[in-house]
């Protein structure tokens, strides 16, 4: 094969040292890089001239595995990529291959998966803030955090026994039916929830020394995360107004009001003001749509074993990190011929590079926070 | 349920533009799919960009068939704001032969066509920066290719990074 590698991008080991540059390995094992990412950095005294991401420790292989799975034995596996928004990747997975059988859940179902599909999202963000705020230094969001988000996996513990990877959903709708006292604890939770994100905002949103980590730090332009493939809330706070929920919705979405937040600058601060105000539209629709769970079965009739007919479809979802999609390839076969994940952290990993340079060190900490990875999902 | 032939106005453009580069279009399940000639896919993939707004690549991957005489098909997804639509792209590809890579339109290739060469050895022309990128640099082999078999890996690579005899 051709040497092609001479004229790399962000290459670090073939460009050359200047006099005043160092190289610098971060991770991975490293407690601000949320896992095992190993971040080499090109320096110039504090500025990042350069840098590279290495991943792939993580890599277990999903989309091998999933060739050889029939296509329900598959799902608890997708629950592994993103383990802190098993939900979320449960149900873009069961539409995509409803999407394939030419099946769709029935509307009870729907309903209850954007709900729980909602307070997942409520849940990865609160994993975000608490974890962010930590590696910028404040220790104590993280504690509030972990409260709350307790409070989520508690209702999917007793929905479905588990609390992270929880293979809540199956391909054609639900197993379980919601337990007695479902919506009065989700209604219980989301109306506290308006006060705590109060909270939460009360210690950072004005905190001089949060607001002086992250403002101006890691921009991003609306014309750069569109070239780079960059959704999710990352790509809202450049100033993009684009959600798939409603750009096309899928569950139960289009029946429900909510807003898409943007910012128009793309820095650090832009990114956690879009969380946090995602995080009350969650709890919106959780809101609306408990109110009114239409009764009915929770099953379509998809058969025990699954053939779909010969063909290929592309589904995706937003997620809490972004665009997921699935690309799910038939041969009439129990097994898929070929299952691809479109993973929203391996895609707007790609952009760290881009904001990463020129900014000092100790902010490339708070870069790696703002994107939201979850290495389970990079590496797969 | 089976592909039926797609004939819309975006088709019509593609084919007086680029004539027998454009072997087939296709609906499979209501989604959009062109096949395209592997040699022009940068320069099709250009003109959907700019002249069709497909601003926003989503997704590239490969599928392995082995038993056909060009046996890897390349899929590209894309997306644009403006008409909020998908389409794919897809190439047939024989074993070693190039594709052009897709860098310079859309930055977003890079690791996509890393992940692609990584997995099924698919060299993609033009890229600046083609190495492995989920697997480790001196690994041996193709995991998504279909003759790699779930349970095979590199075992020397194994007994000398890891110093074990196998990882299963």
């Amino acid at each position: 094969m051709t040497d092609t590698r001479t004229s790399g991008l962000s290459n670090v080991e073939t460009t050359v040292l200047g006099a005043d540059e160092i190289i610098l390995n971060m991770g991975p094992q490293h407690p601000s890089t949320h896992g095992v990412l190993r971040v080499k950095l090109k320096l110039d005294g504090e500025r990042v001239v350069d840098s590279e991401c290495i991943i792939g420790y993580l890599h277990r292989g999903v989309e091998k595995i999933a060739e050889h799975r029939s296509y329900q034995q598959f799902a608890p596996y997708v629950d592994r990529m993103d383990y802190v928004a098993a939900v979320s990747n449960g149900l873009g997975y069961c539409e995509a291959v409803e999407k394939l059988l030419g099946a769709e859940a029935p509307p009870r179902a729907r309903v209850v998966r954007t709900i729980l599909t909602e307070l997942q999202r409520i849940a990865s963000h609160l994993l975000w803030l608490g974890t962010h705020a930590l590696d910028i230094g404040a220790l104590t969001p993280v504690f509030y955090c972990f409260r709350e988000r307790e409070e989520i996996l508690k209702i999917f513990e007793k929905y479905c026994g588990a609390r992270l990877t929880t293979h809540a959903f199956r391909i054609g709708g639900l197993q379980y039916e919601t337990y007695d006292g479902f919506e009065s604890d989700v209604k219980r939770f989301c109306e506290d929830f308006t006060h705590r994100i109060d909270e939460y905002e009360t210690l950072l949103t004005e905190n001089r020394i949060w607001v002086g980590r992250t403002k101006g730090v890691g921009i991003l332009s609306a014309a750069d995360a569109i070239a780079l493939g960059v959704t999710g809330p990352v790509l809202r706070a450049s100033g993009v107004k684009w959600d798939l929920r409603k750009a096309m919705p899928y569950a139960a979405y289009a029946d429900y009001q909510f807003d898409i937040p943007t910012r128009p600058t793309g820095d650090t601060y832009d990114r956690y003001i879009v969380r946090m105000e995602e995080m009350r539209q969650s709890q919106r629709i959780c809101l609306q749509a408990i109110e009114n769970i239409p009764a009915g079965a929770i099953m379509a009739k998809v058969g025990k074993v699954l053939k779909p007919p010969p063909g290929e479809v592309y589904h995706s979802i937003e997620a809490p990190k972004g665009e997921l999609g699935y690309y799910i390839v038939s041969d009439g076969t129990t097994q898929a011929y070929r299952v691809r994940v479109r993973p929203p952290s391996f895609i707007n990993l790609q952009a760290f590079d881009r904001m990463a340079r020129g900014s000092l060190v100790a902010d490339v900490v708070a870069i790696i926070g703002t994107i939201d990875i979850v290495l389970g999902e990079v590496d797969r | 349920m089976a592909p039926v032939p797609l004939d819309n106005e975006f088709v019509e453009r593609l084919k007086v533009k680029f004539g027998n580069a454009i072997r087939e279009a296709t609906l499979d399940r209501k989604q959009a799919i062109v096949n395209v000639e592997a040699m022009r896919l940068r320069e099709i993939s250009r003109y959907c960009r700019d002249e069709e707004k497909f601003d926003m690549l989503v997704d590239l991957t490969a599928v392995d068939w082995p038993n056909r005489e060009k046996r890897f098909d390349v899929i590209v997804i894309l997306y644009s704001f403006q008409k909020n639509e998908r389409v794919r792209l897809k190439t047939h590809l024989g074993d070693g032969e190039l594709v052009p890579s897709l860098c310079e339109v859309w930055p977003a290739a890079n690791w996509l066509e890393r992940e692609c060469f990584d997995m099924f050895g698919i060299v993609f022309e033009g890229h600046p920066n083609l190495k492995r990128i989920l697997l480790p640099e001196e690994w041996e082999g193709h995991p998504l290719r279909k003759d790699y078999d779930i349970l095979k890996q590199d075992t020397a690579w194994v007994r000398e990074n890891l110093g074990i005899e196998s990882g299963q």
